[in-house]
């Protein structure tokens, strides 16, 4: 398969689509944390793209980081680094997190 | 500890849970279920289409006063390339009865109402309680669950895992394998908001009626996965989804995605001048039958998505978590009025009566399928919708050219694109695995 880019297609950016959804963030608390190695596996890596909020994204120094703020916990990290353990994965505290309106 | 003991605990208040739970309050059980959202049905994603069959069975007035959008009269597949879809579309005048058969809804609605029939039969329902492992005795038998409340043990007879596709708990107790990214799809969805009459009249409806677009095509770029479109009372359900594993190493995003088949040709018009009031995302287990973990053990049973309870030929995922749930809440009934604890050995009857209902006998007939489209994703989703929309433009363009002509350029188009033994082997493959 061919590394096709469709991000900046058209429409608006991801941002101003999680604008719409409501959350009850956890201040201080993650709920998912990216656990601090060496150079990240692809898989990591494609979090960037893949994550649906857009929560990923790479520094500087090449790591990969997470901002979980928009983050609507469909589970898509957690399954794809399930096998090199790159991350931690917990629900959110009971009653934060994503507050779906209409599912 | 959270009250006393319940003859049975129920891990999360979707589609599943609300069965189980509803089922055995009803039978007289002592029932507590747990739910993580601020109220059922806020972690909640779904298209969304409830068939009336599954739920009938466990409410059968839930017409009276559930929160239905839109039953459906009008069913249409469409095979998109970039520029195009070609469609089957099936309406049907019947669909217009008494009792109809499917209904678009609004989950985060319908599982309030659903958890409110569940609370009224006598369920007690902790939400904002995040289930964190299960309580054994020292033989190894789940007698209760952990929570993140203080002091938040609870103990029952069994234990009902509802957890849905990200099932913690169940994963992480050992019962059952993480999912993988090839079993997984990853479907983001954005609710737009019409007046009634713009969706009356863009889909040619009257009162209640009802549209479903389900498509496939370009427009997953090379990927395994559909697109969909549902028309509620006033508003529209536009998602897209792949499996989880086709994303990776292709830098397309699923966001991406969505723009592109919202402003697809034959999508655009249908949107337009629409207001979108929230953009959700959620997985689906794709992987079938071979992806079914093991269901029960001692103390506890799995219903619902954590089953892996989808069958994603037909879309139906919601059905077969309410009667998983339902046929669980009937089975631990059954084994409490014979006196018969919840072994292992006596839950082996839920997977019994499951064999005999619907649910695993469409799940064990396209046992195959995910299998067929993980290896011939490339041919299912772009080579052949674009011969199809190939051979519709050479037979309906008039251009002087004889259909004789026309037909001969068509049969040579299907076999340069895929070669005669190619599309002898796929049509050979696919009857084998649909069989």
């Amino acid at each position: 398969m061919t590394a096709v880019s469709n991000a900046g297609d058209a429409g608006p950016k991801v941002e101003e689509k999680l604008f719409q959804n409501r959350y009850l963030v956890d201040a201080g608390r993650p709920h998912i944390k990216v656990i601090p190695g060496a150079e990240p596996s692809a898989a990591l890596r494609s979090l960037v793209t893949t994550c649906p909020a857009g929560c990923y994204s790479t520094n500087d120094r090449g790591q990969v980081e997470i901002v979980a703020d928009g983050c609507m916990e469909c589970g898509t990290c957690r399954v794809v680094t399930a096998k090199t353990g790159e991350i931690e994965w917990q629900y959110p505290r009971g009653g934060y997190g994503i507050l779906y309106k209409f599912g | 500890m959270i009250e006393d003991k319940f003859d049975a605990i129920v891990v999360g208040a979707g589609a599943s849970g609300n069965a189980c739970a509803y089922t055995m309050a009803k039978l007289g059980l002592k029932v507590l279920q747990l739910e993580r959202g601020e109220y059922p049905g806020s972690k909640n994603v779904q298209g969304a289409i409830l068939y009336a069959d599954a739920l009938e069975k466990i409410i059968p007035d839930f017409r009276d006063d559930a929160p239905l959008e839109r039953h459906i009269i009008e069913q249409r597949q469409w095979t998109m390339t970039e520029t195009s879809h070609v469609g089957m579309h099936y309406r049907d005048d019947s669909f217009n009865e008494e009792r109809p058969n499917r209904y678009t809804i609004v989950r985060a609605q319908f599982d309030k109402w659903f958890s409110r029939k569940v609370r009224d039969a006598g369920v007690t329902l902790l939400c904002e309680t995040t289930v964190t492992e299960l309580l054994r005795d020292g033989q190894g038998k789940v007698i209760g669950v952990r929570t993140d409340r203080a002091d938040g043990l609870a103990y029952a007879n069994v234990v009902v895992l509802a957890e849905g596709v990200n099932g913690l708990v169940g994963e992480r107790s050992g019962l059952r394998p993480v999912v993988t990214p090839e079993s997984v799809a990853l479907a983001v969805k954005e609710m737009h908001f019409l007046p009634r009459e713009v969706i009356d009249e863009r889909f040619n409806l009257k009162g209640n009626e009802g549209v479903v677009i389900e498509a496939m095509g370009t427009i997953t770029n090379g990927m395994t996965g559909t697109a969909f479109l549902y028309t509620n009372g006033e508003s529209i359900s536009v998602g897209i989804g792949c499996i989880v594993s086709d994303f990776e190493g292709t830098g397309q995003t699923p966001y991406g995605l969505l723009e592109a088949f919202k402003n697809h040709p034959s999508i655009k018009p249908l949107l337009a001048g629409s207001e979108c009031k929230e953009y959700a995302a959620h997985l689906i287990p794709e992987g079938g039958y071979n992806s079914i973990p093991q269901l029960y053990g001692d103390g506890w049973v799995v219903v619902g998505d954590a089953g892996q309870f989808v069958n994603a030929v037909h879309r139906e995922g919601s059905n077969l978590a309410m009667t998983t749930g339902r046929i669980a809440g009937e089975t631990i009934s059954w084994l409490k009025t014979r006196r018969d604890p919840a072994t292992a050995a006596n839950l082996t009857e839920y997977q019994r009566r499951l064999e005999t209902s619907f649910v695993m006998k469409d799940l064990k007939k396209y046992k195959n399928i995910p299998d067929f489209l993980h290896k011939s994703g490339a041919h299912v989703f772009t080579l052949y919708p674009r011969l199809i929309a190939q051979a519709a433009q050479t037979w309906f363009r008039v251009d002087g050219k004889d259909k004789r002509a026309k037909e001969v350029e068509i049969f040579n188009s299907f076999r340069k694109g895929r070669s005669l033994p190619g599309l002898l082997g796929d049509a050979f493959k696919l009857a084998r695995a649909w069989r």
